[in-house]
């Protein structure tokens, strides 16, 4: 299951293919539409997205069938509830918005599914259970729910259950709120699988998923005069196995490893990951490049990811002073800061994933395009979420962006690269080569080809 | 040949510094610490802030005479120091309607 690069034509490759599109086809982009996060549950077998208009929207596979052995279970809607509304902070005159930062799953535990959601400022735990049984012959009242008159009742009768259409139902079942001064970026369940922390720009909060009135502040960065403010908590993520470890990145391109045994406040690290720059390089777009966008452990735990603007590095927990392997996502880009600082994309915060053998990692770029790389055989590809290419089975094609004056046959010229179609976020399905791009109100759904 | 190498030296800038030094040209007047308090302050601050009439009294009592600090017209972003007023307030937003992913 570790090959990712598809293209070539051996024995061991595969190529990706297009398997679905979900999301409207017309031009004009409404705001709320815009996809904000896109996170699959521990087994595969559901996807969620969340989006600017605070919904929520959860697909599941559907069980592969027997009678069309070439066609793979696909992914329709199970499930979609409102999870957050805009709301208004009447102390600052400031409206906090809606849009869903991120969703994270709770491992399953029983038939019901879980998962976290978070905006700016509120988390909150939704259930998602099936209803597939309904009683019938209550003695109290009518099927139509009319309340009978008890003196008419001359006989009890015993309800029984019978079937009917599958009813998937969302409730809220805790709301974390008033812990964040500052926006909240990350939120990330521990292995423990009873706590979870949320990170904002300037502190890191741990919460126990059944107690809502109260959080412990583990990391606070705010100086005391803001004033002195240097870099801000861009990210933050549990160990997957090491329930006292968690690691958060900052605006200034390093990561510190924190241990909740060792103190109860971790502001200081027990681990700091820096690499270091050559100060001749060093320009004015050195930091804002530098920022982190987004860290993710290693299925295995023995590696994290960090996510700039122009590459994905990975590290070594072992090694502090630099990756042991750097990505570049579209270095061609390295020219054209100028012009990417004035229409902000320079503060674009791309994400990026492991697949589930950790053997090879994704993130997105412009243009609607997305890269892999394969960490074994070190090939990378560029492919592309279009509707152009999204015939049932389609074998997604090579892409490739020319940066000198000679462009290639289906080459692409930097310059004609679409700015607004980016690709912030992706998802790897955890067991299987199933991906799920987000190109900005659609959902592309991807998988290996079956030969 | 010793001149010959020095203009070489100086014509190989890094295609990083031949950005930055485009866009200092177009903004001669951009701060000198690009990463540092402007750019975390204008990121903690994320959010509309809109009108408050507390906030607007208060304002226009410590100013007395003078004119309101107002929004940059190329900007669309209101500052901490900024009273939004009536002009500045954004267009109401659309009502909430189920997302099209699921239909």
């Amino acid at each position: 299951m570790a090959g990712v690069a598809g293209g070539g034509g051996n024995g061991n490759d595969f190529q990706w293919c297009f398997s679905q599109v979900k999301g409207a086809v017309d031009e004009d982009v409404a705001e709320a539409d815009i996809i904000s996060t896109v996170e699959f549950n521990y087994s595969g077998d559901l996807l969620a997205t969340g989006d600017k208009g605070g919904r929520v929207v959860i697909f599941q596979r559907e069980q592969e069938n027997k009678s069309r052995p070439h066609s793979r279970g696909e992914y329709n809607v199970y499930s979609t509830f409102q999870s957050h509304e805009p709301e208004f902070d009447y102390l600052k005159s400031l409206e906090i918005e809606e849009k869903i930062n991120k969703i994270r799953w709770l491992p399953q535990q029983n038939a019901a599914h879980f998962l976290l959601s978070t905006n700016d400022k509120t988390i909150k735990l939704w259930k998602i259970s099936e209803r597939d049984k309904r009683a019938e012959g209550y003695n109290l009242k009518d099927e139509d729910g009319r309340l009978r008159d008890p003196f008419k009742i001359t006989a009890l009768r015993v309800p029984i259950l019978k079937p009917m259409d599958l009813m998937v139902e969302a409730s809220p079942r805790r709301i974390f709120a008033n812990a964040h001064t500052y926006h909240i970026n990350s939120i990330s369940v521990n292995s423990d699988h009873e706590t979870y922390l949320s990170a904002d720009d300037l502190r890191i909060n741990l919460w126990h998923l059944e107690i809502t009135d109260r959080s412990f502040n583990i990391v606070d960065i705010k100086p005391a005069n803001m004033e002195e403010l240097t870099e801000v908590i861009t990210a933050a993520e549990f160990h997957p196995h090491h329930c006292n470890v968690f690691v958060y990145s900052s605006s200034k391109g390093t990561i510190r490893l924190c241990d909740m045994r060792s103190s109860a406040l971790c502001d200081r690290h027990s681990k700091f990951f820096e690499e270091p720059e050559d100060p001749s390089s060093r320009s004015f777009f050195s930091e804002i490049i530098s920022s982190i966008s987004d860290v993710k452990f290693s299925h295995s735990g023995r590696y994290m990811m960090t996510r700039d603007y122009l590459s994905v590095k990975v590290w070594d927990l072992n090694m502090e002073n630099r990756p042991v392997e750097t990505y570049q996502v579209h270095e061609y880009l390295r020219s054209k800061l100028c012009s990417l600082y004035e229409n902000d994309c320079i503060f674009d915060k791309f994400e990026c994933c492991w697949n589930g053998s950790d053997g090879a990692i994704m993130t997105g770029s412009y243009n609607n395009f997305f890269r892999m790389f394969d960490r074994n055989t070190r090939r990378d590809i560029t492919l592309e979420a279009s509707r152009e290419s999204s015939k049932p089975r389609a074998i997604l094609k090579p892409r490739k962006v020319c940066t000198g004056g000679k462009r290639k046959k289906d080459e692409i010229n930097v310059d004609s690269l679409d700015f607004n179609k980016k690709i912030l976020h992706t998802a790897w399905h955890p067991m299987e080569n199933i991906i799920a791009v987000a190109a900005t109100n659609n959902l592309y759904i991807f998988q290996d080809k079956i030969n | 040949m010793l001149i010959l190498f020095q203009e070489m030296e100086d014509k190989v800038i890094s295609p990083e510094k031949a950005e930055e030094a485009k866009l200092k040209a177009r903004y001669p007047h951009l701060g000198q610490k690009p990463g540092g308090s402007d750019f975390l302050r204008k990121r903690l601050q994320k959010g509309q802030k809109y009108f408050d009439s507390g906030d607007y009294n208060m304002a226009k009592a410590k100013m007395k005479n003078k004119q309101l600090p107002t929004a940059a017209p190329d900007k669309t972003e209101v500052t901490g120091d900024h009273i939004p007023t009536p002009q500045d307030l954004p267009q109401r937003k659309p009502s909430l309607v189920a997302s099209k992913l699921a239909g």
